[in-house]
């Protein structure tokens, strides 16, 4: 029987995750806004904010694309369907048909194999 | 008050320029609701998250890190990281909200989505003076957050509760990974932000053994730290940053 319940995440620390997430959601989206009076940042650290979320976004899916992990299987099918999924975006700019193609490749190929 | 809101046309004007998106915000947001229970979460928990984070990017960026036991530190500053463009969004939000009080404040930013934000600064470049503006724009930016959020939120609970019927050999967490390869590639539009989004992924895949996911600290510092660096050196010497 096709196993549809993956490993279970504890609960616990699920919820303090989720708590710290959305503690980030309310001080990301309000940073400028909450405050009475406004801020301003050192100049270097506005830099650091242009390329913080593309470090931390590479960081994250990288591993996840560039080797074999257990619950996406071999790298070789990611790469692959990684491969139209990109330039599916640089043609039409869609972050929708870009998830399709990248989908559509990725199931195929785990089909076949 | 609220079914005044309601009639107003403004905020029916925020809500039909959001509807021409709504589907891909809510395609967005099932992507997300399977992606979560699929990485193993329960349906319980994944609502709750999905419910009260109501930020994709960063919840699919933890998926990853809560599968891998990552410490809850590591995971709020990486989603901390990602959602850095959101702090950019509230400062070029600000002006319109000076006048409200705390509270709308809190719930105005709290609502603030890309796609939000986007929308509304088409629509009003530049703040209101009067008062009718404000009050007119505050019911557009209404409009608009309340179709976001709906969409949103009904698409990601049902996408958990439908996810249980998917096996797992399918592999769907992977939508989740290619969701976030779009909002990368969006981000990147010169070399230098290519460029450190190619360190991020060298040094993040080469301390993979790391445990506690330390990896992707030290690739965010790497990156971070290489492109301030290329940045300041090429100021000095003025050179072009290289448009793609």
């Amino acid at each position: 029987m096709e196993s549809t319940t993956p490993q279970i995440i504890d609960a616990v620390y699920a919820l303090i995750t989720a708590a710290g997430l959305t503690l980030v959601t309310i001080v990301t989206r309000g940073f400028f806004i909450l405050p009475k009076r406004s801020l301003t940042l050192p100049k270097r650290v506005e830099r650091a904010l242009k390329y913080a979320p593309i470090a931390a976004l590479v960081a994250v899916i990288a591993p996840e694309i560039l080797l074999n992990t257990t619950t996406l299987g071999p790298a070789w099918i990611k790469i692959v369907a990684v491969i139209p999924a990109t330039g599916y975006y640089y043609w039409r700019r869609g972050i929708l048909g870009t998830i399709m193609v990248g989908m559509g490749v990725f199931l195929i190929l785990r089909a076949f194999t | 008050m609220r079914g005044l809101i309601k009639q107003s046309t403004a905020f029916r004007e925020g809500a039909r320029d959001m509807s021409v998106v709504a589907p891909g915000i809510a395609a967005w947001g099932l992507v997300t609701g399977v992606a979560m229970v699929k990485s193993g979460l329960s349906v319980p928990l994944a609502l709750i998250m999905g419910f009260f984070v109501y930020a994709g990017s960063a919840q699919l960026a933890a998926l990853p890190l809560l599968v891998a036991h990552a410490p809850v530190w590591l995971i709020v500053a990486t989603a901390f990281c990602v959602n850095l463009r959101f702090v950019i969004f509230s400062a070029q939000f600000r002006p319109y909200l000076i006048s409200y009080n705390f509270r709308k404040r809190l719930l105005a930013s709290y609502l603030l989505g890309d796609l939000t934000m986007v929308l509304f600064l088409k629509r009003f470049p530049k703040p209101g003076v009067t008062k009718e503006d404000i009050r007119e724009q505050g019911h557009y930016y209404a409009g608009g957050s309340a179709v976001n959020y709906l969409a949103w939120q009904c698409a990601q609970a049902l996408g958990v509760l439908l996810a249980a019927f998917i096996p797992m050999s399918w592999g769907l967490g992977f939508a989740g990974i290619v969701a976030l390869l779009g909002i990368t590639l969006s981000l990147i539009n010169d070399k230098l932000t290519a460029t450190a989004a190619g360190v991020a992924a060298m040094v993040s895949v080469a301390f993979v053994a790391l445990p506690l996911k330390l990896n992707l600290v030290i690739a965010i510092v790497a990156s971070i730290s290489l492109a301030l660096l290329w940045q300041a050196f090429m100021d000095k010497h003025g050179a072009q940053s290289g448009a793609l």
